[in-house]
């Protein structure tokens, strides 16, 4: 019995994407959307449009950021060795926030990069802010021997980068301020299909690094000497795994925006559903874990049975704030 | 020296342990041996560098200078395991899979264990006596329990060297004692070498083959343990206070000018003799308040001046009065 909970992951998914599917503003019967998905035509032609084009995107969307969030998060905590860890702690969205800032709000500034900030500038301009704090984390992570020091590098990258976001919201208009904040509030429904191939290939390349790092992300819990003990290269795993974080979460910000918590609370809800700290078990349990929490999340913003649609963003630290509290309540207990 | 017919399975070549190049190192013109088969127990103050030499010897830290070289006939690629004072961070791993650990460097990114590997893991399983704990996660353990897991990590690792930094810290004396005969036996029964850095004095004196005593000059004394004792080296380096190496004891002060004659023999009389001298009398031979222990009842009974008494307690009582 205690074997097989992690079964109840990939129900969760099934139920919660058909869920997923069949709620929106616009009311769609249940049989008409087996009828779309089957290929059939439905009673209303706009349905069909509404689920292939929006409701299936979105729902799409949903499982790749999910599993790419959480994935991400699951392999920073093991490199950190801390459970508070997660690809928003290390500085990556901010860096993304920081470059897409200067997009929307640069002008105020009397710089002009672009006239018409398209969604994909967006994306382009937060997948190189990623890497670029990428880039400076690993100059610094070969200087810094431990990872807690790293961790308080990752913070201060972020709290300068928020900083600068903050003059810059100061000077610039409203309209041009609006248009940022709507981005940090995150969003899952505005990918196209060409888009969604981008993210999915995104998430592969991740999973597949991650995957093949299962041996070094293991040994690392038990410290950098012992896991050295044990034939595992440091440097080069520490690299990949920081590689295979960083294109994760700066593939999902680049298309949807910071979404806070999901890398940091999926982990742990996961650790407590499976019991192993094995990463071959955790990998592909967490990233159907990241997909079925944010499929939840994104059923809750649609408020279902209205037509109002809450900032994804909201949701998912209404959710991620309790599981920290508990995250750190329950690591009192067992301190070693 | 060790006997010739001994393999040695790890050599230092004028190494120097430090930190860095410009700073001054911890040890240097190191030229030590590992031979198969033997307990070393590596000895000497707090903060002398005996953990970071034992990092070195593993690899796990650059040599500032010299070399180490490790007994080729082995195409092992990390041919030592070792027990460090690192914390594991993950409280919530079971035993078993600590255990695996051990198996790592044979295994590809797959990380499947094969039946020979569980069969290894049982193995150190069973020498280390923790069958019962396997299903416990970390957090669960005592200190004890989990020093025997780490050892158990160690063992599933197969090497012909095990390092280890003060296994026996914090425990209490029945784990400490086991901890040392088990390093002792797997040593000489599995043809091992196992080098020990350990605070354990008189443990170490009891049960290593070897002792490498850190010397005043960044150096290592090498020696068997009577032969260090006796030439005054443990004297030197430890700068003993009030403990008599030699015999083995404290140095009590006679303190109360009261000399007494004890006659008895057996542990009777050893006790009797260190309750006395503990309490600062000064106990002879030949003449002096007469005790005498009679061992024909049980328990025994203390004779002093017609008076008897059954226990130390009571004639202790009596004298300090």
């Amino acid at each position: 019995m205690h074997k097989n909970r992690w079964l109840l992951l990939p129900v969760l998914l099934v139920v919660l994407f058909g869920l997923n599917l069949s709620l929106g503003s616009v009311r769609i019967p249940f049989r008409e959307i087996i009828t779309i998905l089957m290929g059939g035509e439905s009673s209303q032609s706009i349905w069909n449009d509404i689920v292939w084009n929006f409701r299936m995107t979105k729902a799409l969307t949903c499982v790749l950021a999910g599993g790419a969030l959480a994935l991400s998060g699951l392999q920073m905590q093991t490199l950190f060795r801390n459970a508070l860890a997660g690809p928003d702690v290390l500085g990556l969205s901010s860096g993304a926030s920081l470059a897409v800032s200067l997009i929307f709000m640069s002008q105020a500034a009397g710089l002009r990069f672009l006239s018409t900030p398209s969604p994909w500038t967006v994306a382009i301009a937060a997948t190189l802010g990623c890497t670029g704090v990428f880039l400076i984390m690993l100059a610094i992570s070969k200087k810094l021997l431990d990872n807690v020091s790293l961790l308080i590098v990752g913070l201060m990258i972020g709290a300068g980068t928020s900083s600068i976001v903050s003059v810059l919201q100061y000077i610039s208009r409203a309209e041009e301020m609006q248009t940022y904040l709507i981005w940090t509030f995150g969003s899952l429904g505005g990918l196209n299909w060409t888009e969604l191939m981008v993210l999915a290939v995104v998430l592969f390349i991740g999973a597949i690094i991650a995957i093949r790092l299962v041996k070094p992300l293991n040994a690392w819990m038990l410290g950098d000497n012992y896991a050295r003990s044990i034939g595992v290269n440091i440097k080069r795993s520490r690299f990949w795994i920081i590689f295979s974080a960083s294109i994760l979460t700066g593939g999902v910000t680049a298309f949807c925006g910071p979404i806070a918590f999901v890398g940091l609370a999926v982990p742990h809800l996961v650790k407590f559903l499976v019991q192993t700290t094995n990463h071959k078990v955790l990998i592909p349990t967490v990233m159907i874990g990241g997909a079925v929490l944010m499929l939840f999340c994104d059923i809750l913003s649609q408020l279902p049975g209205s037509t109002q649609m809450l900032p994804i963003n909201a949701i998912t630290a209404l959710i991620g704030a309790p599981v920290v509290i508990w995250v750190i309540v329950r690591h009192s207990r067992i301190r070693i | 020296m060790s006997a010739p017919e001994k393999k040695i399975l790890l050599e230092t070549k004028d190494l120097a342990v430090g930190y860095s190049t410009t700073q001054a190192p911890l040890f240097e013109n190191l030229n030590l041996q590992l031979c198969e088969g033997e307990l070393i127990c590596f000895m000497g103050p707090n903060g002398v560098g005996k953990s970071t030499l034992i990092r070195t010897l593993a690899g796990l830290q650059k040599a500032t200078r010299g070399a180490i070289r490790t007994d080729t006939t082995t195409d092992l690629q990390f041919p030592i395991a070792v027990v460090l004072t690192d914390k594991v961070s993950t409280p919530g791993m079971s035993v078993y899979e600590l255990i695996t650990f051990g198996r790592y460097p044979y295994l590809d990114w797959n990380i499947r264990l094969q039946e020979e590997d569980k069969r290894i893991i049982e193995e150190a399983i069973e020498q280390v006596h923790i069958q019962d704990i396997l299903q416990k996660k970390l957090y669960q353990l005592s200190d004890g329990q989990l020093q025997m897991v780490m050892i158990a990590r160690a063992l599933a690792q197969t090497t012909p060297i095990i390092l280890l930094d003060e296994p026996t810290a914090h425990l209490d004396l029945n784990n400490r004692v086991e901890i040392m005969r088990l390093l002792r036996n797997l040593a000489h029964k599995n043809k091992k070498a196992i080098l020990v850095a350990t605070h354990e004095l008189d443990l170490a004196l009891q049960t290593a083959d070897y002792i490498w005593l850190t010397g005043k000059e960044k150096n290592v004394i090498p020696g068997i343990p009577e032969d260090l004792v006796l030439n005054g080296s443990f004297d030197e380096i430890f700068q003993f206070k009030g403990f008599d190496l030699k015999t083995g004891k404290m140095m009590h002060e006679a303190h109360r000018n009261k000399v007494i004659h004890l006659i008895g023999d057996g542990f009777e009389y050893l006790w009797t003799k260190n309750a006395l001298e503990r309490n600062g009398f000064a106990v002879t031979s030949e003449n002096g308040i007469t005790i005498k222990i009679e061992r024909g009842t049980q328990p025994c009974v203390w004779v002093m001046n017609n008076q008897r008494y059954t226990s130390i307690q009571g004639l202790l009582k009596y004298l300090c009065d």
